[in-house]
């Protein structure tokens, strides 16, 4: 936990202290919420590297607090997140995922600390969210983020809402140790990071948001300046051993989100522009888009199926690319709308390079009671052409198992 | 662009259906249906805003019961339908989920779902609005406001039901993505409130019926309804929904039925 406090810029920390010792003054009405929980993953195949581990066990906690005062137009939020992991110490790691004050104006809301932002429509990658960094030990699909330092104004106007961010103090990415699996080969050294800009983590980065929706359509136009999110990675020795170093550089990003919904069906975009200053990365595009349809009561049953296609590009050569370069999922999600919310989201990553690259994916999950939720997660990677985007993963599938408690 | 071939055939079947009646009495229903639900509706008129608590217990064909937490906040709008927002409590994993519904006269309603765990916001499409609502017998279209160009109407008969004299009002969905074929309700001349309603699905089978009392007057006018109970017949379970703490003028406003407060709703 405290690896990780210790990356916050002290400034954060010290705005997150002021926070916290306002908040006697703040208890006008309040609550706590929030789940414990275990989780256990096992990787059936044998690691590419004789350090890595097979099983691994691991607890979670993340309580959350608020209070509302001024007539619910001020409030403060706080999330909190610690995983202890019996195979990867990397894993084991906290968080402080929000922290922050938000006051709400007439037509203005004002964000002050950290906090977590989503922007985006598609479901393989997001690829327009921007704000916060991923939290890469957590989930490996990308879907869970470290809190970010912000300033954000939102403007809600009649022709839209603009988001207005300063972000000050960088988080760098969380990589597996290398007891871990789910890594790169040789492993990521998270320490041993280096910055393009000399104000490394300092860096105060900006961005903005505009979106509206028209009807069935909605969208959004996004820009970002600064310290981007995804590092570049460079050979290193650490320990006398070969190992990468992630190195971040300055990024300038446009993005598009956009959907528009006709009947049972939705249409979905994501493309964003992203343009480097330094000469160890070039300037590319990249694109995810397509469908999702929903057919409601399945088979004169009460199930509904959501039936998801979705392609995505990216405009640099195989190995510079992104996870998905020119990919396509076709996939799934079952809702059983039934007392449990049981549901389940399944699918197939297609390499269409590599005919013999894809993944294969299923999250299901079911409460048990009125407080315990369980899932299980299966990942299924196929990949023996090093050129393609999978093929980092092709000894890393897992079965895994959650179950939490809320409270 | 309809051919036509097309239109000559709509006309034939305009042409059998209107003189399979007799005129006169098809007209009159016709009109006195409608006569029906725009009372009804401008007895309603003027509510302004409120906001209430709704606890839901889904029961199953064993009568095994379990109960959902949630906060409702309405807003009239004159020119447009109705504006709402649910904020759920309880089951405590979707804590701070949040559904925003603005409903339209003439077009299909727009609404919204905060997943508090992502911080996402998602569009709903207007089909799934026919699905069932939390699991409960209650799809998300039974609990969105009424307007009444979303349906067209005619009035079946008189009756008198739980010992109120009643007009029985058939009202059939514009929307071609309802999950009804009809609903056939029972409406009390006295106040017009409806105090039961068929469901018929896509089969034009009864599915459903909900009988809703209870009812208290606010404002010296309006009339809302303390308990709703939806038994489902084809699957033997059902829902009751008991609505409390009704508080009118709370001072909301556009603002609070926005895709940002959605996300502060909690």
């Amino acid at each position: 936990m405290l690896n990780n406090a210790s990356t916050l810029p002290r400034q954060v920390l010290r705005c997150c202290l002021a926070l916290v010792l306002l908040l006697p003054f703040a208890s006008a009405q309040a609550e706590l919420l929030g789940y414990i929980g275990g989780q256990l993953r096992w990787f059936p195949e044998t690691a590419l590297d004789s350090d890595q581990g097979d099983t691994s066990a691991s607890l979670v906690l993340a309580p959350e607090w608020y209070s509302e005062f001024n007539d619910r137009n001020d409030s403060i939020n706080l999330k909190l997140f610690y995983r202890y992991d019996s195979m990867d110490s990397e894993r084991s790691h906290g968080d402080i995922r929000e922290l922050y004050w938000l006051h709400v104006g007439s037509d203005w809301e004002f964000t002050l600390g950290l906090n977590k932002i989503f922007w985006g429509v598609t479901e393989s990658q997001h690829l327009v969210d921007i704000i916060n960094q991923t939290d890469f030990v957590e989930a490996p699909d990308g879907d869970e983020k470290l809190g970010q330092a912000m300033a954000h104004l939102a403007l809600i106007k009649d022709w839209g809402v603009l988001d207005l961010f300063a972000l000050p103090g960088f988080r760098p990415m969380t990589f597996a140790g290398k007891d871990g699996r789910l890594r790169s080969i040789p492993v990521t050294i998270a320490d041993k990071d280096s910055y393009e800009d000399s104000r490394a983590k300092d860096h105060v980065d900006f961005a903005a948001r505009w979106s509206h929706y028209i009807g069935n359509l909605n969208f959004g136009l996004s820009w970002f300046n600064g310290t981007g999110r995804e590092p570049l990675f460079r050979p290193t020795v650490h320990q006398g051993q070969t190992a990468l170093q992630p190195h971040y550089v300055q990024i300038q990003q446009l993005g598009l989100d956009t959907q528009y919904i006709v009947g049972d069906a939705s249409f979905k975009l994501e493309a964003i522009r992203r343009e480097y200053d330094t000469p160890l990365a070039s300037d590319y595009t990249a694109v995810t888009a397509g469908v999702e349809h929903t057919l409601v009561g399945v088979r004169d049953t009460i199930f509904d199926l959501g039936l998801l296609a979705e392609y995505s590009y990216d405009s640099r050569p195989a190995g510079f690319a992104g996870r998905l370069q020119n990919d396509l999922l076709l996939g799934g999600r079952l809702a059983f709308n039934d007392i449990a919310s049981s549901e389940m989201l399944f699918g197939v990553i297609q390499d269409l390079d590599e005919t013999e690259s894809r993944a294969i994916f299923l999250e299901s999950s079911t409460r048990i009671g009125d407080r315990t939720k369980v899932s299980i997660e299966a990942s299924i990677i196929n990949s023996n052409t090093p050129q393609s985007d999978l093929y980092l993963g092709r000894r890393d599938s897992y079965l895994e198992f959650s179950a939490e408690y809320y409270f | 662009m309809i051919s036509v071939k097309h239109l000559a055939i709509f006309s034939l079947i305009t042409f059998i259906s209107v003189f399979n009646l007799p005129v006169s009495y098809a007209d009159e229903a016709v009109e006195k249906g409608l006569a029906i639900a725009k009372a009804a509706k401008a007895r309603d008129e003027g509510w302004g805003d409120n906001t209430a608590q709704l606890t839901m217990t889904l029961r199953n064909k064993a009568g095994k019961e379990t109960t959902r937490q949630m906060r409702v906040k309405s807003l009239e709008q004159t020119e447009d339908g109705d504006m709402s927002m649910t904020i759920f409590d309880n089951p405590r994993d979707v804590a701070g989920t949040a559904f925003l519904s603005h409903t339209h006269v003439n077009t299909p309603d727009d609404q919204w779902l905060y997943l508090p765990a992502l911080k996402r916001v998602k569009r709903i499409a207007s089909k799934n609005k026919s699905g069932p609502f939390m699991g409960s017998e209650f799809a998300y279209e039974d609990l969105s406001s009424f307007e009444v160009e979303k349906y067209t109407y005619r009035w079946l008969r008189d009756e008198v039901y739980d010992g109120q004299d009643c007009y029985v009002l058939e009202s059939v969905p514009v929307d071609k993505y309802s999950g009804y074929t009809r609903q056939v309700a029972w409406i009390d001349k006295a106040e017009y409130r409806s105090l039961k309603i068929e469901f018929y699905d896509k089969r034009k089978t009864l599915l459903k019926t909900l009988t809703i009392g209870d009812y208290q007057q606010f404002l010296g006018k309006y009339w809302r309804p303390g308990l709703q109970q939806m038994v489902n017949h084809k699957t033997g379970k059902s829902t009751d929904i008991v609505m409390s703490d009704y508080q009118f003028g709370t001072g909301l406003s556009k603002n609070d039925f926005t895709e940002n407060s959605l996300k502060r709703a909690r």
